[in-house]
């Protein structure tokens, strides 16, 4: 069979879907663009006609997901495959995306990996690959796109980070330790970029349920990725805040979790 | 917060295949959390739920699994066991869920199966398109209504969802990804059509959608006060009207009373449509709530609302096909216990026998207030496997009492059996081989397009298969 070109039509039927209608069109590059939550914040900016340049590992899962996004309402969809935890892979995305995609707006970053606590506690090398995915190489590449973007003095960079990076547990301190990493190094980011026009976004999700966190305890309890993504593509819109927690709930909790004296916190089983 | 030690792993671009970690394309993260089926009976214990999210995780799951280990799990809106596959695994699909190709001018969809009859019309009714065949919920898998072939209020004139696949791709154990058309493996797409997820898991399908104008249906309801009356406008609607459905009060015995309900697409309607999202029922009811006082009191009331309202509105589709899809997790109020839905379809020609079952349900007293009736219409079978063939179907649903429902199902049965009627499997936690039998005389024919590497709970208790 083959499939006629995809074209985003015209509402005719006088349906009215939700958020089809603020539609300030962006140019969004999801790094990470196959994860969870990723998948959800495109299809939702795709719904508004947003054009999109995917970048993830896989190329059979990035061709998925592009008819995906595109029978869904994106205007285009560009997809670059690469491995973002390899820094040298870094210049060759931003190279493409400066070449077929020259006037993107905002860059979401969304991938991470979450490893398994005790693994990264006897091995170091479990530690380094942790470290290096969810801090290192992130930073990396917002590096080299917050150049860019400071150099137009425009646009927008969003990256998803973690509650668990607002206190190192006992149990989570792995991946805490690195999201939390990240938090900070985009608050630098953010302060740096202000005077250029440029916004940073610290997107903090509580557990959502997605392939990162299945096998977790109480896992059936986590929240919809929908309603995360739902979120995520309001935070973009200007006005928002700097710091996103999601569900909002999460930016209650982590300000009571840091209240506690660390005296006392060291000797919870948390 | 995730407060664990537990490993799982992530989203497979993110790990860096220079160093010591999971190759791409590994199996999806296993729970072990508990799965029930919407009736929420049988209560069984899984041994792990695969969540692939992508289909070529799916390769390496059959690769690792035992003979006889697994079962493709959807939405789990199958009311019994036949979703279910107690001490075994399931594979739930619910994450293979993009949209891999659409023609604009043929109105063919290939999605993965996964996808929900929800999210189908989501998408596509705004651009004019609409499911072929729609069963009540929408809130089903195109990998589950194609493994139930299911039927909708329009099966007079449309046939069965499976009617309208085009192609299936099927991850088989034993021959990997696996092509069924008309032209390539016809056998192979007849067998997984109805095939209850036995013949492997689907990777995507190819579905003809329908050309329609908009979100609206023209919509009429007409009391009725018997089964006659009740076949005279069913046979009158059925060359008019696209969709026909009735409600009946089953208390009222075989002097049915009841509504009858019609309508077509509108063809234009300008009225603006704005999807709506319902209550949810957040808890288990306690399950004297549901009695015979309470049942008829909504009956009544139910019949009283519907006679005495105007017979002909324009409605939104959701309204009209998915009532009850308005209250989420519905399926709660049946308390604890859960419920068993039973659905059978009778040949015109034994009506005494339809009577009959009517009569019985209604001195039981036993039965609720979800009652729907349908005349099916005499489409060939899509699937070997297929329910509905000619006669009337109906379905009720009863609260499990035990031994008590049990027994009054199994009545029920015998009535079935000697009318040369036939149990749907999709509604079913408890029929007997015998009745199995009964009602698909042909299954051995079905199984040597059974995947090796699949069972069912279902499967097991009515063939006795190991």
């Amino acid at each position: 069979m083959t499939y006629a070109a995809f074209s985003k039509t015209v509402d005719s039927s006088g349906i009215v879907m939700p958020g089809s209608s603020n539609t300030r069109m962006k140019k969004i590059i999801a790094l990470g663009a196959t994860s969870g939550i990723a998948i959800e914040v495109q299809r939702q900016l795709a719904h508004q006609a947003c054009e999109l340049l995917l970048v993830a590992r896989s190329p059979e899962r990035l061709a998925a997901l592009q008819t995906d996004l595109l029978v869904r309402g994106a205007r285009q969809v560009l997809t670059y495959s690469a491995d973002l935890s390899l820094i040298a892979q870094h210049a060759g995305i931003l190279d493409f995306a400066s070449r077929t995609f020259p006037d993107f707006d905002t860059v979401f970053l969304a991938y991470g990996s979450m490893r398994n606590q005790k693994d990264g506690e006897s091995s170091v090398e479990i530690l380094v690959e942790e470290l290096l995915v969810d801090f290192v190489s992130a930073a990396a590449i917002l590096t080299l796109f917050a150049a860019e973007l400071e150099r137009r003095r425009t646009g927008c960079i969003a990256a998803i980070t973690s509650v668990a990076g607002d206190r190192g547990r006992r149990s989570n301190y792995l991946y805490g330790s690195a999201k939390g990493g990240l938090s900070l190094f985009l608050q630098g980011l953010r302060s740096r970029l202000y005077p250029s026009g440029v916004r940073v976004i610290t997107i903090k999700p509580g557990p959502v349920q997605t392939p990162m966190t299945d096998g977790l305890p109480n896992a059936t309890h986590f929240v919809d990725p929908q309603q995360v993504a739902h979120d995520i593509v309001r935070g973009l819109e200007r006005g928002s805040p700097d710091i996103l927690y999601t569900p909002r709930i999460w930016r209650y909790i982590m300000t009571a979790v840091k209240l506690v004296p660390e005296t006392i916190f060291k000797r919870l089983p948390l | 917060m995730n407060s664990t030690t537990q490993s799982s792993y992530g989203a497979p671009e993110t790990q860096p295949p220079t160093l010591t970690t999971l190759p791409q394309g590994s199996p999806a993260a296993q729970s072990t959390e508990r799965v029930l089926s919407w009736g929420r009976y049988p209560r069984a214990e899984h041994r792990q739920l695969f969540k692939p999210a992508w289909n070529d995780q799916i390769t390496e799951i059959l690769k690792d699994a035992a003979q006889g280990s697994l079962l493709p799990f959807g939405m789990g809106r199958s009311y019994g066991d036949s979703c279910l596959n107690a001490g075994r695994d399931l594979v739930q699909c619910h994450r293979l869920n993009r949209i891999l190709g659409f023609d604009e001018s043929t109105g063919v969809a290939r999605c993965e199966s996964g996808l929900t009859l929800a999210d189908i019309v989501a998408v596509f009714l705004p651009k004019g398109w609409f499911l072929p065949v729609t069963p009540g919920t929408s809130f089903v898998t195109l990998g589950g209504a194609i493994a139930n072939d299911v039927h909708g209020k329009n099966h007079h004139c449309a046939g069965t969802f499976g009617a309208h696949v085009h192609q299936i791709a099927l991850h088989r154990s034993d021959r990997g990804l696996t092509f069924c058309s008309s032209r390539e493996n016809p056998e192979m797409l007849c067998a997984t059509i109805g095939g209850l997820g036995l013949t492997g898991i689907i990777a995507w399908a190819d579905i003809q959608l329908k050309r329609v104008a908009g979100p609206w249906i023209n919509a009429e309801s007409i009391p009725f006060e018997s089964l006659k009356t009740f076949l005279d406008l069913s046979h009158d609607s059925n060359d008019l009207f696209e969709y026909t459905v009735a409600w009946i009060d089953c208390f009222s015995g075989k002097n049915a009373r009841g509504i009858f309900f019609r309508g077509n697409h509108a063809p234009n309607c300008q009225k603006k449509f704005r999807p709506k999202r319902g209550p949810k029922l957040p808890f288990e009811l306690p399950s004297w709530i549901l009695n015979r006082f309470s049942v008829r009191a909504f009956n009544t009331a139910f019949y009283a609302v519907h006679a005495a309202r105007k017979h002909r509105a324009v409605v939104a589709y959701d309204s009209f096909f998915y009532p009850l899809d308005s209250i989420r997790q519905w399926n709660l109020m049946y308390g604890r216990q859960g419920f068993l839905q039973y659905q059978c379809v009778i040949p015109e020609a034994k009506l005494e026998a339809f009577e009959e079952l009517l009569d019985r349900v209604a001195r039981s007293g036993m039965s609720s207030f979800l009652v729907v009736l349908k005349q099916f219409g005499s489409a060939p079978r899509a699937g070997m496997l297929s329910f509905p063939r000619p006669g009337l179907t109906i379905t009720f649903d009863f609260a499990m009492r035990g031994e008590l429902t049990l027994t009054l199902l199994r009545s029920l049965d015998e009535i079935v059996r000697e009318s040369g009627g036939a149990i749907y499997p999709a509604k079913d936690a408890r029929m007997s081989p015998a009745m199995f039998e009964t009602s698909f005389p042909s299954w051995r024919d079905f199984v040597p397009y059974m995947d090796p590497k699949m069972s069912s709970s279902f499967w097991r208790r009515v063939t006795g298969c190991p």
